[in-house]
């Protein structure tokens, strides 16, 4: 089964959701491929208070629902489901899930990034047994139990506030001494009774596999090298993400850190194929540059479409 | 709105339930986001099933004492039943495909 479309968008978070309005409006019925993180990671946020227009902040699941159905008013077409192979070398791309097969002029990249793990191993193994990286989905299960957050960005401090009103105690565990939060965050944080920090610290093993939940944490002070161990029954993951690009290794070029590169606005390494959103930004990350980002690459497509492209002012090297 | 086909089941007659045959239960709560994203996946399931397995649903705030006697501790939660034995642990969210391949292992 296979059907050319002018436009495909793979993602449903605030990149790909941009993307499909503007496109959809533009009358090229865009197809959406949500994955199986659909909507992104401001599903899994309680309050977003930086999205411009909602003097009050609005839910991260509710801004989604927002989205989607205005993509959808003006002819965007979504499908559950994750990408399992895309071919770029040759137009039309082909983009198959499963045994479906469709086809595309334009592709529009807005896979996003997921959250990163310890890489203990231990970690994916205790996942759902008191290893989680999201606060919101599992904090509900350490009412009353002393957890920790690993991480000194925004969403490990977010992950804390939202736990300290669960739980009996938050440890803050971070490599650094100091946070890498933005202040608001930062200040939250430390007036919160209950959070308290442990820094120049990294998680080296969690216990106990074989009882199958979290016990415990062995910890290591960095520049001591002290090991100690931690008492907790939950530990959450807040120390960044990766970006979703292992669908495009050898086809479009990435940085060194995995990242999609794009020039002149939205484009990638294959002419036809833009990208946006996390997926192609590890400095700003916000879900209103991801939904910036989604909108130029619905009009590079478009203007792509109709021949009115303007011209590349730089050629990125096609090192895949 | 969850398919007419997915069981309902609480903490009373949980044991019961799972006792016999294939049985495939998510664990949800309202308050969860990415059990609302699952739960197109697990009602397609149970259509596409309808006969050879159960597909059921626990909700964990009214039912606390099932996820805790199998060690939930995040949500959305599948569990594989097969004849009472706790055969797969699905954490977070999974794709239709995956998970009909993991269903199919114990038919």
């Amino acid at each position: 089964m296979s059907s050319e479309r002018q436009v495909i968008i793979i993602g449903s978070g605030p990149a790909g959701l941009t993307a499909a309005l503007y496109a959809a409006r533009a009358n090229l019925k865009p197809l959406v491929i949500e994955g199986v993180e659909a909507g992104g990671q401001l599903m899994l946020t309680t309050m977003v208070e930086n999205w411009p227009g909602y003097r009050d902040g609005i839910m991260g699941p509710d801004l989604m629902t927002e989205m989607r159905a205005q993509a959808v008013r003006f002819g965007a077409e979504i499908v559950q489901g994750d990408v399992t192979a895309v071919d770029l070398s040759q137009r039309p791309f082909a983009v198959t899930m499963g045994k479906t097969r469709h086809l595309a002029q334009t592709l529009i990249v807005a896979t996003g990034a997921s959250a990163k793990w310890l890489d203990l191993g231990v970690d994916k193994k205790l996942s759902g047994r008191g290893v989680s990286t999201c606060a919101t989905c599992d904090g509900f299960f350490f009412k009353g139990r002393p957890v920790a957050v690993v991480g000194g960005g925004d969403t490990a401090m977010e992950e804390a506030i939202y736990l300290s009103k669960l739980a009996t105690s938050v440890t803050v565990i971070h490599r650094r001494d100091t946070l890498r939060a933005s202040k608001v965050m930062q200040d939250k944080a430390m007036s919160m009774p209950n959070i308290s920090f442990i820094w120049n610290t990294e998680v080296i093993d969690i216990k106990d596999i074989d009882k199958g939940e979290v016990t415990s944490l062995v910890l290591r002070n960095i520049p001591t090298g002290e090991t100690s161990e931690l008492a907790v029954d939950g530990i959450f993951i807040g120390i960044g993400h990766v970006p979703n690009t292992a669908l495009f290794k050898g086809q479009l070029a990435m940085h060194d850190n995995g990242y999609l590169k794009t020039h002149d606005g939205s484009r990638t390494s294959v002419s036809g194929v833009f990208a946006a959103g996390d997926v192609q930004d590890h400095i700003y990350r916000q879900a209103v540059t991801a939904a910036g980002s989604g909108c130029m690459a619905a009009i590079d497509a478009e203007r792509f479409l109709s021949g009115t492209l303007h011209e590349s002012h730089q050629t990125v090297e096609a090192g895949l | 709105m969850a398919s007419e086909k997915i069981k309902v089941l609480t903490d009373a007659d949980f044991g019961d339930s799972v006792k016999s045959g294939v049985v495939l239960v998510d664990f949800w709560a309202t308050w969860c986001a990415p059990c609302r994203r699952l739960e197109p996946t697990v009602d397609q399931l149970a259509e596409d099933y309808t006969g050879r397995i159960t597909v059921a649903k626990v909700d964990i705030d009214e039912n606390p004492m099932t996820p805790g006697k199998f060690h939930v501790r995040g949500i959305p939660t599948l569990l594989l039943f097969k004849d009472g034995d706790l055969k797969e642990t699905i954490v977070g969210l999974e794709t239709k495909d995956k998970l009909a391949q993991l269903i199919d292992k114990h038919l």
